[in-house]
């Protein structure tokens, strides 16, 4: 499957199945800090993840303090 | 994993809330937390002319949003700070989202119409960019509402900022920045009222509402943000989050209810005794305001006097 990391962007090829939360632990992310998109939709931590999957990390902690 | 409230396939899980839900049901629980707000802190009443504070993020359009899905009338203003390409692209998001939803927003540009930008700001003032930043959009939220007669100046902080604010406040025991920590700062003397909708919801929550409801944010971070104090608490606080669903929560709304009274008498005074600022009439414990000065750093000219002598007060 396609994983596709923002905040710089990278994109890796990581062999399926797998859950969401283990594609998370495999690349060390807190899952409190991102939303996990699957082509398009969003996906819960139990949801396994095939091979022909385009899966986005997306971070959702911004910003400054002000 | 199955919807809590209707048993259909979720598409999220709240942890905190011990809960998963579908597209509709969590939509549903974003209104619902954001009416919560208003109606426990007494945001806003029928009638109040509000102006939403947008970046073009997650957070202020989702705001936006969801104060037109609960009936309520925002304007929105966009304040460009003037930090290259991603003020660009942050306007275009706050720009696109407004004409796509026929909204009215108004804009201030740091640059065009006060001289500097953040960067040269931050800089000259020697501060770092995000307090730079962070005392021009304070002072021209407020400016901007009072001289186009609004009410409340609604902004997106939510649970996540709130709690890392306060996190800090705490390791530092700043006991007048706790006192001041609050969903509300009522309106006094030259000040509009300002409140905080999103208290209830953390940033994940706005990030999810955002994507099912096809808002187009800025998901790129600001590049002068990088590496700050307040990303280093949201970064602690997650991790214990991880490890107990509801710790931020619990923490802030735990602060409000147990502790905010007592630092409360800290920060009351501070808005008394205030007078105009001698350059732009702004309230100000001295002559002139943290703004005006700031901007003089920046730009190199040193502040007119427009609004009395110092001497006058005023």
């Amino acid at each position: 499957m396609k994983v596709v990391l923002r905040n710089p962007r990278r994109d890796l090829e990581l062999p399926a199945p797998r859950t969401v939360d283990q594609l998370l632990r495999d690349l060390d992310v807190v899952p409190e800090s991102v939303l996990v998109i699957r082509n398009d939709t969003l996906a819960t931590r139990d949801e396994a993840l095939s091979d022909d999957d385009i899966v986005e990390i997306r971070p959702v902690v911004s910003g400054g303090a002000a | 994993m199955k919807c809590r409230r209707c048993r259909a396939g979720a598409v999220i899980e709240l942890r905190r809330h011990n809960a998963a839900f579908c597209r509709d049901c969590f939509l549903h629980h974003c209104r619902e937390q954001v009416r919560r707000a208003i109606d426990d802190f007494d945001m806003i009443a029928a009638g109040e002319r509000v102006l939403v504070a947008v970046s073009g993020g997650k957070d202020s359009l989702g705001l936006w949003h969801l104060l037109r899905e609960l009936d309520v009338d925002a304007d929105g203003l966009y304040v460009g700070l003037g930090i290259d390409d991603y003020s660009d692209s942050s306007g275009r998001h706050a720009r696109d989202f407004a004409h796509r939803f026929g909204l009215k927003l108004l804009e201030v540009d740091l640059p065009a119409d006060y001289g500097f930008d953040v960067p040269e700001g931050s800089r000259a003032a020697r501060r770092a960019p995000c307090s730079a930043c962070g005392l021009s959009k304070r002072h021209l939220f407020n400016e901007t509402a009072r001289a186009h007669g609004y009410d409340v100046v609604a902004t997106g902080h939510n649970l996540d900022d709130e709690a890392a604010v306060l996190f800090g406040n705490v390791l530092r025991w700043d006991a007048s920045y706790l006192g001041r920590q609050h969903p509300v700062l009522p309106a006094a003397p030259g000040f509009v009222r300002k409140v905080k909708p999103l208290v209830r919801l953390g940033e994940r929550e706005l990030a999810a509402y955002c994507v099912l409801t096809g808002i187009d944010y800025i998901v790129e971070e600001c590049p002068m943000a990088a590496g700050n104090r307040h990303l280093g608490y949201k970064e602690a606080l997650n991790a214990i989050e991880e490890r107990s669903p509801g710790s931020k929560a619990a923490f802030f709304f735990g602060f409000l209810e147990h502790a905010h009274s007592r630092f409360a008498p800290d920060a009351a005074g501070e808005r008394d005794g205030l007078s105009p600022c001698t350059a732009c009439g702004a309230p100000t414990p001295g002559d002139v305001c943290a703004f005006c000065r700031l901007r003089a750093r920046a730009t190199r000219v040193p502040v007119t006097v427009e609004h009395g002598s110092p001497e006058a007060g005023g």
